[in-house]
């Protein structure tokens, strides 16, 4: 959903920022099982990157805001598999498999761990669209609040800023986290300066980069 | 390999896990030779060593620095390093006028394959949220103090580019070979949260 929690850019009296020294990389096991079932299953094609962020930010704004990140990933990755009809409440309450539907998925590829690690996904599309807008053009970023994901963050709309890269085409978030239709689309960074974003008090030699989907905005 | 104590109770969480891994195992769709390739590979083999090493690159070799500046995905692949949560990469450099800083405010989008996986602090919700609203207070706790004269430019990755900063080379390196330069080079440099200090 669009005006969830997850859209924290921006937010004041979060919390301070938290630096563990030494750090590793998984806290626990249950870590590093959740992390990699998540790249195995987006590995082998059974949803696409957006779906678990949809399905994550799905989650109600008080558990996620509790809740670690791989808890997140977690309740993400069990809501896509129970969205799929891969597996039931019942089956995850039991741990076993209950009814042979689930296999009707193809099985693992021999390849997915590699595919993991080093095979990128191919997040940007060969599709022929030509560029609504170039290098320097002034735009104008909609006031849009749409009931489905998107990534146009709320501090981000409704402000104008400066074309500063042109970007490959890539599958837009608002219909790609549904598993489609694939809606190609050509994807900017637009400089925004911070006094646009949050008014004369803010710096005035300061500004934010977003990555925009082209139809996020308008000539200015 | 669990870290907890095995005569407590199993957390919710695990448990959870615990279910949801069995299922998909008896189903077919993951297998454990996958999981463990996977858990290694962003366990023990990718990391910020693998940035620091493209960051004392630049910083020796100035058409590979104008490269990089010009075309992150294809330079760093270029040295082998290209991946899952790095297909696109962008570098954007710090100088004595500007300071670059990284954030993901919808998610966590880190790159992975340069940096290895993400800290907590960088996904957590303190940091999605001040990086953007006040990034000079947030760059004094880490404490880095910026001249009122450098220019802050906070990039926020919403789409499927990632951002990498290329930190600014200290002084008193002259002569360093790569890898004694890139053990100089930290994590926190290359978010924009750090710099790198000169050698001790």
């Amino acid at each position: 959903m669009t005006n969830s929690v997850h859209d924290l850019g921006g937010m004041d009296n979060i919390g301070p920022v938290i630096v563990e020294e030494n750090e590793p990389v998984f806290h626990n096991d249950w870590e590093r099982r959740v992390f990699s079932l998540t790249l195995a299953t987006l590995a082998a094609g059974y949803f696409r990157t957006d779906e678990i962020r949809r399905t994550i930010e799905d989650m109600p704004a008080d558990e996620y805001l509790s809740t670690s990140y791989y808890e997140h990933w977690l309740a993400g990755l069990v809501a896509l598999m129970l969205e799929k009809n891969v597996l039931t409440t019942s089956e995850l309450a039991s741990g076993k498999s209950e009814r042979d539907e689930g296999m009707r998925l193809p099985p693992l590829p021999k390849e997915a761990a590699q595919f993991a690690m080093t095979n990128p996904l191919p997040a940007n599309v060969d599709a022929k669209v030509q560029p609504r807008f170039k290098i320097g053009d002034r735009v104008h970023t909609r006031n849009m609040h749409p009931m489905h994901h998107t990534r146009i963050p709320r501090y981000g709309r409704d402000k104008e800023g400066v074309i500063d890269t042109l970007q490959a085409v890539f599958l837009l978030p608002d219909t790609n986290a549904y598993g489609g239709p694939d809606t190609p689309e050509h994807v900017y960074t637009v400089r925004f300066s911070y006094q646009e974003l949050f008014g004369p008090e803010a710096s005035p030699k300061d500004s934010l980069y977003i990555d925009m989907f082209e139809s996020y905005l308008e000539p200015a | 390999m669990s870290e907890h104590d095995h005569s407590a109770p199993l957390p919710d969480v695990e448990l959870r896990v615990r279910a949801l891994e069995a299922v998909l195992k008896e189903k077919g769709l993951v297998d454990e030779a996958t999981l463990d390739t996977v858990i290694d590979h962003y366990e023990n083999k990718v990391g910020p060593h693998i940035g620091a090493q493209v960051v004392a690159r630049a910083w020796t070799d100035p058409d590979f620095k104008a490269r990089l500046l010009a075309d992150g995905s294809a330079t760093i692949a270029e040295i082998g390093h290209a991946g899952l949560e790095g297909t696109h990469m962008a570098v954007k450099e710090n100088t004595a006028q500007v300071h670059n800083l990284v954030v993901c405010t919808l998610c966590s989008c880190y790159p992975w394959s340069t940096l290895g996986l993400p800290p907590t602090w960088y996904k957590s919700a303190p940091y999605r949220a001040r990086a953007v609203r006040d990034p000079r207070g947030l760059l004094e706790d880490f404490g880095v103090k910026l001249d009122d004269d450098v220019e802050v430019r906070v990039w926020d990755s919403t789409a499927e580019q990632r951002y990498l900063v290329l930190p600014a080379r200290p002084d008193g390196t002259d002569g360093m070979s790569v890898d004694e330069l890139s053990e100089l080079v930290t994590r926190d440099a290359m978010i924009g949260t750090g710099i790198v200090a000169p050698p001790a």
